[in-house]
């Protein structure tokens, strides 16, 4: 199609480089341009390739949680399954529990009787297979003076027996809000509200930028740094996709109300830790519940109220 | 042509970006009328007598009917509180604001108790005696917020149990025991702002 000798270029040389008989300057500029393109992508990719080392193609290319149709769904939890078992050594059983109609949940704490005995945290350590070397936990406890409010003033690593006369004991975690910022701020969609009222996040469409973890005012979310390390005897089997699965390194987590037991009608592991019965759970649009009880009767508060957050965690006293 | 690969591009940016989905559709919740299970309250120690210090022939301890003494022995209404006690209650200590022995044990029948206007209770419904006097905890427990509980929160779906008042408070001495905490989780705030300075 071309003329005998042109460049190709339609500049319309002879094509030979000035009779040389050898490569023309183009030529050799050319393969020169694309062997260093070739190798500042190698280069530019080389994290990428080196991450994916350790996952699979189906896990690359899963699509996200609330797309997943009902056969992928079953296939991917099939797969977390198999991982679970390859990695931790531990038969496990993962489910995808839906939302449950006429069903949004709701939690009050009894600051009048929460003694800062930390059992909350230490069941909630061990019911969503957190790390056991950083001793990870979504409930912290801070101890907070008499007459002041202001967690941030609070001691979150006290270590003396417990409840000291001139204190009294705040356990924090997920807020469950209603507007939850941490939820807006996610650039991938990878966190978001369910009906019944649970803030989750697809621990494999999360790409662990952090940006939920600074937009958190009550701190409730963690990044995981590394994979958790959890002896095999120590994790929890039932397991769930939205909540206390093995996560793996670099996706944040949080409180998920312990979804792989409420939304089959049980109680969050932390109240069930509690040995007082500072914690009330339930369903809000029962209007029998516990819970509704205590909204109705205790003069019940929520932590930052001011930011509009709306949480569906209370708190209250009893005088 | 140009169109579908508009639509192409478009799904493709849609999902690179998010997503679509509404995830699994809910599923119906609890039905109001269909049948609870049930709500077990934890049986309180049993108080069948006092303990004698001495050992059967298998080892078991032998305890001794309240009525044993009791039935016999005229009750001694100066006798408030625990260190002025002697024989099988010696070393009872007694923290339960100003009651005496007999606001709780009842005179007439030492193998029960007797609630304020004088009716017997029986030890396993010991709950009631608590409650006349602290009404607030009593409406509380109730309630479901005060004592702990183990179970399901749906009871159309399991059933519960709950702590007795004993669980937790010694009649004696009421006070809700001093504990150790257990171990704090990582303070990743505290930390990281310690890192910084």
């Amino acid at each position: 199609m071309s003329e005998q000798g042109s460049c190709g270029s339609g500049c319309g040389c002879s094509g030979d480089g000035g009779g040389g008989g050898g490569l023309s300057r183009r030529t050799v500029l050319k393969a020169a341009g694309a062997t260093l393109g070739a190798a500042a992508f190698a280069h530019a990719v080389a994290p990428l390739t080196e991450w994916a080392a350790d996952l699979s193609m189906d896990e690359f290319l899963q699509k996200h949680y609330r797309e997943l149709t009902p056969d992928q769904l079953t296939q991917v939890l099939e797969r977390i399954e198999n991982d679970t078992r390859e990695q931790y050594g531990r038969e496990v059983n993962v489910r995808a529990l839906p939302p449950q109609e006429g069903v949004s949940f709701g939690y009050a704490l009894n600051l009048s009787i929460c003694v800062g005995c930390r059992r909350c945290a230490e069941a909630c350590h061990e019911e969503n297979n957190h790390d056991r070397d950083s001793h990870q936990s979504y409930i912290r406890v801070f101890e907070l003076s008499k007459g002041s409010i202001d967690f941030a003033k609070g001691d979150p690593s006290y270590d003396h027996p417990v409840p000291q006369d001139d204190k009294y004991y705040m356990p924090v975690q997920c807020q469950q809000c209603d507007n939850p910022p941490c939820v807006s701020v996610c650039p991938v969609e990878a966190t978001w509200k369910e009906p019944d009222g649970i803030v989750v996040v697809d621990y494999n469409w999360c790409i662990g930028c952090r940006y939920c973890e600074a937009a958190c005012p009550y701190h409730a979310r963690r990044f995981n740094w590394k994979a958790p390390e959890i002896p095999a005897e120590d994790i929890n089997p039932d397991q769930g996709y939205l909540s206390n699965r093995v996560r793996q390194a670099g996706v944040m987590e949080k409180c998920t109300f312990c979804l792989h037991r409420t939304r089959d009608g049980r109680m969050p592991a932390c109240l069930e830790a509690c040995p007082t019965g500072a914690r009330v759970f339930g369903n809000m649009l029962d209007p029998d519940s516990e819970i509704r009880w205590v909204l109705a009767n205790k003069r019940v508060f929520v932590l930052k109220e001011e930011l509009g957050t709306r949480p569906r965690f209370f708190y209250f006293f009893d005088e | 042509m140009f169109g579908l690969v508009n639509a192409v591009l478009c799904a493709a940016l849609l999902s690179l970006a998010g997503c679509n989905g509404t995830g699994p559709a809910p599923v119906p919740g609890p039905n109001p009328d269909a049948a609870e299970y049930s709500v077990t309250i934890q049986a309180p120690p049993p108080a069948a007598g006092i303990a004698t210090g001495l050992q059967d022939h298998s080892g078991q301890a032998v305890t001794a009917a309240c009525a044993s003494c009791h039935s016999t022995k005229l009750p001694d209404t100066s006798t408030r509180r625990g260190e002025d006690l002697d024989q099988f209650h010696h070393g009872l200590q007694m923290a339960h604001g100003d009651r005496s022995c007999l606001s709780c044990h009842n005179a007439d029948d030492y193998n029960s108790l007797r609630l304020a206007d004088g009716t017997s209770v029986a030890f396993a419904e010991s709950m009631q005696l608590c409650a006349q006097c602290h009404g607030p905890q009593f409406r509380d427990y109730k309630h479901g917020s005060h004592g702990g509980m183990t179970g399901y929160w749906d009871l159309t779906r399991g059933a519960r149990t709950r702590n007795h008042c004993m669980s937790c408070h010694d009649p004696h001495a009421p006070a809700f025991p001093t504990l150790r905490p257990l171990p704090p989780p990582p303070d990743a705030v505290r930390h990281e702002e310690n890192s910084h300075e």
